[in-house]
C-alpha cells in the first residue's frame, strides 16, 4: 500500500495529519501497535520538521508485508551541519513555535531513536530528503531502549 | 479527577479508566522522546498538537493545566480519538504534586542517559 500526501506549511495546526492517516492504515492492516507508534512518531517528527523548517513538502510511505518506508521530501533551506541536527537539544525553530510545543531540539534524534534505518540528504537552498524505514517484529535497531 | 479539581470536556465514559504513571510537558518532542507506555499526559499546550501527539502515543488520558481552557476543536479532536480531556486550575507543579501524592509515579517513561 502506498500513501501520500501533500503537507502544507501554512496551518500549523493541520501538520500531523499525515502521520495520523499512516497510524490509522497501520492499525487496520494489523501491525503490532509498537510498530505502529514508531513510524508514526518517526513520521510525525519529520511531518513537523518540513512544516517548520522547510514550509511544507511530501510525505511519501510505502507498507509492505514486513516494514514500512517513509519519505519526506521538501525544497526548503537546508541543513547546514547534520551532525549539529541531529544533536539532541539543538535547534534553530523560532520561539514562535516553541510556543507552539515544539523547537525542542528533539526531532531527528527522535526519529532515530524510533526507526531501524534512516538517511538524511539535504543540500543548503535546495531542499531535505528524509528516509526512514521501521521493520515490523522487533525493538529498533539503533534506537535507545 | 477528584485530585485535580478538574473539570471534563471530554471522555466522561472514560472515568474509569486506570493509569498507573504520568508525564508533564509543554514541549511536544519532549513527550515522543521520553514517553513509552500508556500514561496521563499533562500540559499547558492548548493547540491540536497536543491532541495529535497523545494519540500517535496511544495516550488516553490528557489534562491542561493552569486553567486553560479547550478549544471546541480540541474537544471535538479529544473525542474523535477517543480521548479523555480535563482542565485543572492547578499549576503544572502542583498538579503533578498532586497526582504524585495520590499514588503515582514516573514509570512508563524511557531512562534519560
Amino acid at each position: 500500500m502506498k500513501l501520500r500526501f501533500e503537507v502544507g506549511g501554512e496551518d500549523f495546526s493541520l501538520a500531523g495529519k499525515a502521520s495520523s492517516e499512516l497510524k490509522r492504515a497501520l492499525g487496520q492492516l494489523g501491525v503490532e501497535p509498537e510498530q505502529v507508534r514508531r513510524a508514526a512518531v518517526a513520521m510525525y517528527e519529520a511531518e513537523i520538521n518540513m512544516v517548520i523548517h522547510a514550509g511544507g513538502g511530501i510525505a511519501e510511505a510505502e507498507i509492505l508485508a514486513d516494514r514500512v518506508s517513509m519519505v519526506l521530501s521538501d525544497s526548503g533551506p537546508g541543513i547546514p551541519d547534520l551532525e549539529l541536527a541531529m544533536t539532541e537539544g539543538w535547534s534553530t525553530a523560532t520561539d514562535y513555535y516553541r510556543e507552539l510545543g515544539f523547537g525542542a531540539g528533539m526531532g531527528l534524534p527522535n526519529i532515530k531513536r524510533n526507526v531501524d534505518e534512516m538517511s538524511v540528504e539535504t543540500s543548503v537552498g535546495k531542499g531535505t530528503r528524509v528516509s526512514m524505514v521501521v521493520r515490523f517484529g522487533g525493538p529498533p535497531a539503533g534506537g535507545g531502549s | 479527577m477528584e485530585v485535580l479539581e478538574a473539570r471534563m470536556a471530554a471522555g466522561d465514559e472514560l472515568l474509569d479508566l486506570e493509569v498507573c504513571a504520568a508525564c508533564g510537558a509543554d514541549l511536544m518532542s519532549d513527550v515522543m522522546a521520553f514517553v513509552k507506555e500508556k500514561v496521563v499526559l499533562l500540559t499547558g499546550l492548548v493547540n491540536p498538537q497536543a491532541i495529535r501527539t497523545a494519540d500517535l502515543l496511544d495516550i488516553k488520558v490528557v489534562v491542561l493545566v493552569r486553567g486553560k481552557c479547550p478549544t471546541d476543536d480540541l474537544i471535538k479532536m479529544a473525542r474523535e480519538n477517543g480521548m479523555a480531556l480535563l482542565s485543572t486550575r492547578y499549576s503544572m507543579f502542583l498538579a503533578c504534586g498532586r497526582l504524585y501524592e495520590a499514588g503515582l509515579r514516573g514509570g512508563g517513561v524511557r531512562e534519560i542517559d
